[in-house]
């Protein structure tokens, strides 16, 4: 019975606060009808998620797209470095993790607009290589497909470097050893232990990242222009400048679906500890 | 004997020569890449600091990408500029309400999770890794559906309420990583002395997570005080920090903001700190 009574009241407020609203969206997504003309009502409007594939089926590839390649580039950025400070950092290992976090110690969106004011057209770094010449004056990377990737590969990195992290740091060295007395070279010895070995890492972090990053609107709005929208952002304006909540709904449904049907693969295969404990190490 | 020497010198001889030279230059690459990446990371916030001291003639139109000298005047008014005092206000009473409420359920979910076994663990595992996976616009536009449907008022409330939710399961998950190191026989010991389960508890298991407790509670506070999606479908028309800057960006980055942000990142690199001084000393 204990466990019980200690899941009690965090397990009642969960219900409440984050399965319920799932539920309800799901009920918004099927309604019909207008905010100032009479209100919505539940009519089983399964024509919202019609409408909703067929109108933004643009944006919704786009962020799959996006979020992919963010994945990607994340990975490969701070797989070295994760495994550098894991392997070698020695007793400046908590200090060079720490070091990777700090600036994410700073608000989600100062930092995105710190990133709008250095990649401006005429910014300190643009600005600095048109005045010498180095690039033309029409040349820019705010508002281009290349800000936005960026912007949520720089975003979303300790998502993907914790588990990494977490993964590598557990390796035990003894096993690089003897790879190494067995005549492997250095680059052996990683492609035949530390690289599988790190794998339920690798695959921790890409969830992590690829999840929040295909959802993620703040970084198309603030670096991006008309021409690199993703879902997010449709599902944020409908819901808040145009108050048509059951089509934003279905959109939200749509992409909770998709993201939950990943995460259930994910855990079905790989189980649940190894994503969450890179959330215990933040 | 001396035929086994010669052979094994033989053999040493075979193996390919380390080429010095090489070996040196590849040492390099790696740390250098990881320094690099680190200061690649961290440009926003040298800017950010740069520019909170930046003399920029007419406040608060864009920031300037010239650096006009160097003032402390918006470290002086820091809050003198419609808006932000509130906004700032608003997360200073959210981000700790919050955090606490969310420590006190999440310490205890995380001990359920972490210490004993029940039916029905895989499906309580899988809602808190699905709280920390769901993408943050589907929580912020659930939360908002149901405000929405229940008719209730946009505003400090509902954000409190949101920020719990999402708070609870990064709690849970820091507290059961402690839990499950801990060894169960200190408890055990106690409880052969004659505690009652209650004051072994108490006396033992709550001092040894008491370090993981308070890492969900700072965790909490600053998930709660930089949230901006699920705040910003859920505050209705309250500003709190995050969204009064998302605001006030169209016309620019108020060297304020700048100012603001140094502040919170200096308190967070104390916080920081002082944890990592605190495990240090424990071993």
């Amino acid at each position: 019975m204990v466990p019980y009574g200690l899941l009690f009241p965090g397990g009642a407020y969960l219900m409440v606060f984050f399965l319920l609203p799932l539920g309800l969206m799901v009920y918004t997504s099927l309604q019909s009808g207008g905010l100032f003309s009479g209100g919505f009502t539940f009519t089983w409007e399964f024509r919202n998620y019609a409408d909703a594939l067929t109108s933004y089926e643009t944006q919704f590839v786009r962020s799959i797209f996006y979020s992919v390649i963010v994945t990607f580039a994340a990975l490969l950025l701070a797989y070295p470095m994760v495994y550098w400070i894991a392997f070698y950092g020695g007793r400046w290992k908590s200090s060079l993790l720490l070091m990777i976090l700090l600036p994410f110690f700073v608000s989600f969106v100062i930092r995105t607009l710190q990133w709008r004011f250095i990649l401006g057209d005429n910014g300190p770094v643009l600005g600095t290589l048109k005045g010498l010449g180095l690039l033309p004056d029409e040349f820019r990377v705010l508002a281009t497909p290349l800000a936005v990737v960026a912007g949520i590969t720089y975003n979303f990195l300790p998502f993907t470097a914790l588990p990494l992290y977490v993964a590598l740091e557990r390796i035990d060295r003894s096993l690089v050893e003897a790879a190494k007395d067995l005549y492997a070279t250095r680059w052996q010895a990683f492609r035949k232990v530390v690289w599988p070995l790190s794998l339920p890492g690798v695959f921790a972090a890409f969830l992590l990242t690829f999840v929040p990053a295909t959802g993620d609107y703040v970084n198309a709005s603030l670096l991006g222009g008309p021409g690199t929208r993703m879902i997010g952002n449709i599902i944020q304006t409908k819901f808040l400048t145009e108050n048509q909540y059951p089509e934003a709904a279905a959109l939200s449904v749509i992409l909770m679906v998709a993201m939950v049907i990943l995460a259930s693969i994910y855990a079905r295969i790989l189980g649940t500890e190894e994503a969450t404990r890179a959330a215990a190490a933040a | 004997m001396s035929a086994v020497a010669t052979e094994v010198r033989a053999e040493i001889r075979e193996l390919p020569p380390v080429n010095p030279l090489r070996r040196r230059w590849t040492r390099f690459i790696l740390p250098t890449y990881t320094i690099l990446l680190i200061l690649y990371l961290s440009s926003p916030i040298f800017v950010m600091i740069l520019y909170g001291f930046n003399a920029v003639p007419t406040p608060p139109g864009r920031q300037a990408a010239r650096f006009y000298g160097f003032t402390l005047d918006w470290w002086r008014n820091v809050f003198n500029i419609p808006g932000l005092p509130e906004a700032f206000k608003n997360s200073l009473i959210v981000a700790p309400v919050s955090a606490a409420v969310s420590t006190v359920l999440g310490t205890l979910f995380g001990l359920a999770l972490g210490r004993y076994r029940f039916r029905g663990l895989t499906a309580v595992d899988f809602v808190i890794f699905l709280a920390i996976a769901v993408p943050e616009i589907v929580l912020g536009s659930s939360l908002l559906s149901m405000f929405v449907l229940a008719q209730a008022p946009l505003g400090l409330t509902t954000i409190l309420l949101s920020h719990i939710g999402f708070s609870i399961a990064f709690v849970a998950v820091t507290v059961r990583a402690r839990v499950q190191g801990l060894d169960r026989s200190l408890e055990e010991a106690a409880q052969d002395l004659f505690a009652t389960p209650l004051v072994a508890f108490y006396k033992i298991t709550l001092p040894l997570i008491a370090p993981a407790i308070l890492a969900g509670f700072l965790l909490a506070f600053v998930l709660s005080l930089d949230d901006f999606v699920i705040t910003n479908f859920v505050a209705g028309q309250t500003n709190t920090f995050p969204l009064w800057v998302f605001g006030a960006q169209r016309i620019g980055i108020p060297p304020q903001v700048n100012v603001m942000g140094t502040i919170l990142f200096g308190a967070g690199l104390i916080a920081a700190l002082a944890n990592v001084v605190v495990h240090r000393r424990r071993g």
